[in-house]
């Protein structure tokens, strides 16, 4: 599904390089984790993927279902199956969430080629969805995030993720700010949605989170590398013994 | 300072995205009409002036004002305080009458009207057939009919649903008809909410005006539909200067609708209308306009300099004017629709979207004169600058001794794109009682490139995005336009932001 290859990243303003070089091999179906302390590129790997500016790739490269997406404008990379759930999604006041859903849809549908969603069709899916959220109809009419709890930005991004139905998703530190109930809803979100062909990177801190979303494979990284590859049980060493070791590990 | 009653309803912008996609390519409106048409010699003297009077076929009295108001003219200096640069006018070199050749025999209805000229407005998706409209048969549910004045170049080609409307009592006509056929109450009240001696551009109206709209609502009449006049400019080298006067007897009610488009031309062209408003006791207006004038092109070339006066006197008590803006078009705007809340208990509200891309230059805002007591003002004005544009909000709050308990509420929001334009905030607040209170609240922002990308990373192209995020920044300004004209000011706040990105 995502193949990386020694893809090395800096920043466009200053000359400081973030990935020095990061493989990744995701097969479709599959739900992958990066765990890795705190400035090791984790975020910065999810924004280059999704297409956001400010960052200037040195060398590598990034296909989705064999297409460069490195070429891509952002809106080409999501209509090409490519979501990141934010770390911190934006707010846009004034822009209703319907309206920015229904927007996102068709304009995604459009850059695919494929007839529009109507209204009628689009208000029963976006209601059905929703609910298995919790997320009421007020909160769809409120302007997009805009005075939304950490709890409800979150299952507002699945809910986009849901209503996208991309074939890559990258969850970027979906768990963070979040207790221990709305992680488990959020969790139910992301797992309703595997189908066993749908592509998960689910980017994270903590062990707990994988706790809800079992992961087949758990990558750690560290300045800008991954470091070591392995199953779930890669995850439960971090929680017990903390990135230390295997910081020394490498090193 | 707590926005405590601002009302921010949901649902309008809901095919707010449809309509851009729908649209798309810059000035739409930039075409002519290719017809003959007569001109009054080039140039402004007394016997232009005469000559106008005397091609609208009007009384004496009329031309007797004409004249006084060019006298007058002649001894004032053009005001030099906006914060609008332009080359100097040349009002020698422009011609003040133009009229399509077919128009010199008036045509009895719409129907006698050449082919050429109604296909304009049919181009410009202006109805001027009331049967279209009548059958509904492709007409969305619960759309209104909307009655059209048809002002092209200096004269009006006709007015529709004129008969109907005046089984409820209303006169919509021209203002040169109006002159000929109601002189009464012409005469009662052309003048007196913009004096002739008001200001250069309004005195310069007042002697070349050649056509325009007149509406009179009487008492106890809520109009049966939304009446409308469409300004077309044409003809080269011409301006247009257009009069309307709008009165709302004793508890009276109109929404009013006003637009106004122009070829694309290398060489500027100048607007100078006038708009008054009367209110009676307990009388309403609802005053939309989307102004959408030739901008000129991305270099400053061309466009309409657009300088307005509108004024409404809420004479009566507990009246009431709303006067809504989208000004996206002319190269230089300079307008400021007031309100003069004389009547007790009146209200006025203004709510304002001014764009400026390219080099546009926008100077725009209102004045709200408290006079009467108990009086009530709101002004919500959204600017928004990109490309090389100047935008400037300039608003005057004045509260008199006599307008005890009165109150403001002013909001002022510019958001800007890019990092090569301006906006300014410019307001004037004058309290001379101590019973009034007065509330300012301005904010500047820019399109983040945080909430671009978001609705990018969502599939969205980067002018969409744009257009979206306008769109929820001028929100409660589209929301208080009527239906018909949300969704047309939506796609326009897209297509004049085309290019302000990338």
């Amino acid at each position: 599904m995502l193949e990386i290859k020694n893809l090395q990243v800096q920043l466009e303003e200053e000359d400081k390089q973030i990935l020095k070089g990061v493989d990744l091999s995701l097969e479709a179906g599959k739900v992958h984790a990066i765990m890795g302390p705190n400035g090791s590129g984790k975020s910065t790997l999810s924004y280059v993927l999704s297409g956001k500016g400010g960052y200037e790739v040195t060398a590598g490269s990034a296909h989705l279902e064999g297409n460069d997406i490195l070429s891509m404008e952002p809106e080409e990379r999501a209509a090409a199956g490519l979501f990141l759930a934010f770390q911190y999604p934006v707010e846009i006041p004034g822009v209703g969430n319907m309206t920015f859903l229904r927007t996102a849809v068709n304009s995604q549908r459009k850059l695919r080629g494929e007839p529009e969603m109507s209204a009628g069709e689009f208000l029963k899916v976006v209601r059905a969805k929703a609910k298995d959220l919790k997320i009421d109809a007020e909160m769809l009419k409120r302007p997009v995030n805009v005075g939304f709890s950490g709890g409800e930005k979150k299952r507002n991004e699945i809910l986009q993720m849901a209503m996208l139905e991309p074939k890559m998703c990258i969850l970027d530190e979906t768990d963070s700010g979040l207790d221990v109930d709305a992680m488990k809803l959020v969790a139910q979100g992301v797992n309703a949605l595997r189908d066993g062909k749908r592509t998960f990177l689910v980017i994270t801190h903590y062990q707990r989170l994988l706790d809800h979303i079992k992961p087949d494979v758990v990558h750690i990284m560290a300045a800008g590398r991954i470091i070591k590859s392995g199953g779930p049980e890669l995850a439960l060493q971090v929680e017990n013994n903390g990135y230390s070791d295997l910081l020394e590990g490498s090193a | 300072m707590a926005m405590d009653d601002v009302q921010v309803k949901d649902g309008v912008d809901a095919e707010t995205v449809d309509a851009v996609i729908a649209l798309s390519g810059a000035y739409k409106y930039g075409w002519n009409t290719e017809i003959e048409m007569e001109y009054a010699p080039k140039g402004l003297s007394e016997d232009i002036v005469r000559l106008i009077s005397s091609k609208n076929e009007e009384p004496k009295w009329m031309l007797e004002w004409r004249l006084a108001a060019y006298r007058r003219w002649l001894e004032l200096k053009e005001p030099d305080w906006a914060m609008v640069e332009y080359p100097k006018i040349d009002f020698q070199d422009q011609y003040y009458y133009a009229r399509p050749k077919s128009m010199e025999e008036k045509p009895k209805s719409l129907d006698d009207v050449d082919p050429k000229l109604l296909e304009t407005y049919k181009k410009l998706g202006i109805p001027l057939k009331e049967q279209a409209l009548l059958a509904g048969v492709e007409a969305p549910e619960g759309e209104r009919r909307v009655a059209v004045d048809a002002v092209f170049d200096s004269v009006s080609l006709g007015t529709t649903f004129q008969a109907e409307l005046l089984q409820a009592g209303v006169i919509f006509c021209s203002i040169s008809e109006a002159i000929r056929e109601h002189p009464d109450l012409v005469k009662r009240y052309l003048g007196t909410v913009v004096p002739v001696s008001d200001n250069y551009y309004a005195t310069l109206n007042s002697a070349v005006f050649s056509d325009g709209s007149f509406v009179y609502i009487p008492p106890g009449v809520r109009c049966p539909m939304e009446l409308s006049t469409y300004f077309r400019i044409n003809a080269e080298n011409t301006g247009q200067f257009e009069r309307t006067l709008i009165i709302a007897d004793k508890e009276a009610y109109v929404s009013y609708l006003e637009g106004c488009t122009a070829p694309q031309r290398d060489v500027a062209q100048l607007h100078a209308a006038v708009v008054e408003l009367v209110l009676l006791d307990d009388a309403e207006i609802k005053y939309s306009t989307v102004q959408n004038w030739y901008p000129g092109d991305e270099n400053g070339k061309g466009g309409i300099y657009n300088f307005v006066t509108k004024r409404a006197d809420c004479r009566g008590d507990r009246s009431k004017v709303m006067w809504t803006q989208v000004e996206t078009g002319s190269a230089v705007t300079w307008k400021y629709p007031s309100c003069v809340l004389r009547g007790d208990d009146s209200q006025g509200e203004f709510y304002s979207i001014a764009i400026a891309n390219n080099m546009q230059q926008a100077d725009t805002g209102t004045k709200m004169v408290h006079l009467g007591k108990n009086t009530k003002s709101r002004i919500v004005s959204k600017g928004i600058s990109a490309g090389k544009a100047q935008n400037t909000y300039r608003g005057l709050v004045s509260m008199h001794p006599k307008a005890k308990n009165s109150r403001n509420y002013t909001q002022c929001d510019s958001l800007l794109i890019g990092d090569k334009c301006g906006a300014h905030t410019v307001p004037y607040i004058e309290v001379k009682n101590n019973s009034s209170r007065v509330e300012h609240e301005a904010t500047t922002s820019k399109v983040d490139d945080d909430q671009l990308f978001y609705c990018r990373s969502r599939g969205m192209g980067e002018e969409d995005a744009v257009a979206l995020v306008v769109n929820g920044f001028c929100k409660e300004v589209l929301q208080a336009l009527p239906m018909e004209f949300a969704m047309e000011a939506q796609a326009l706040v897209a297509i004049s932001l085309e290019g302000s990105v990338g």
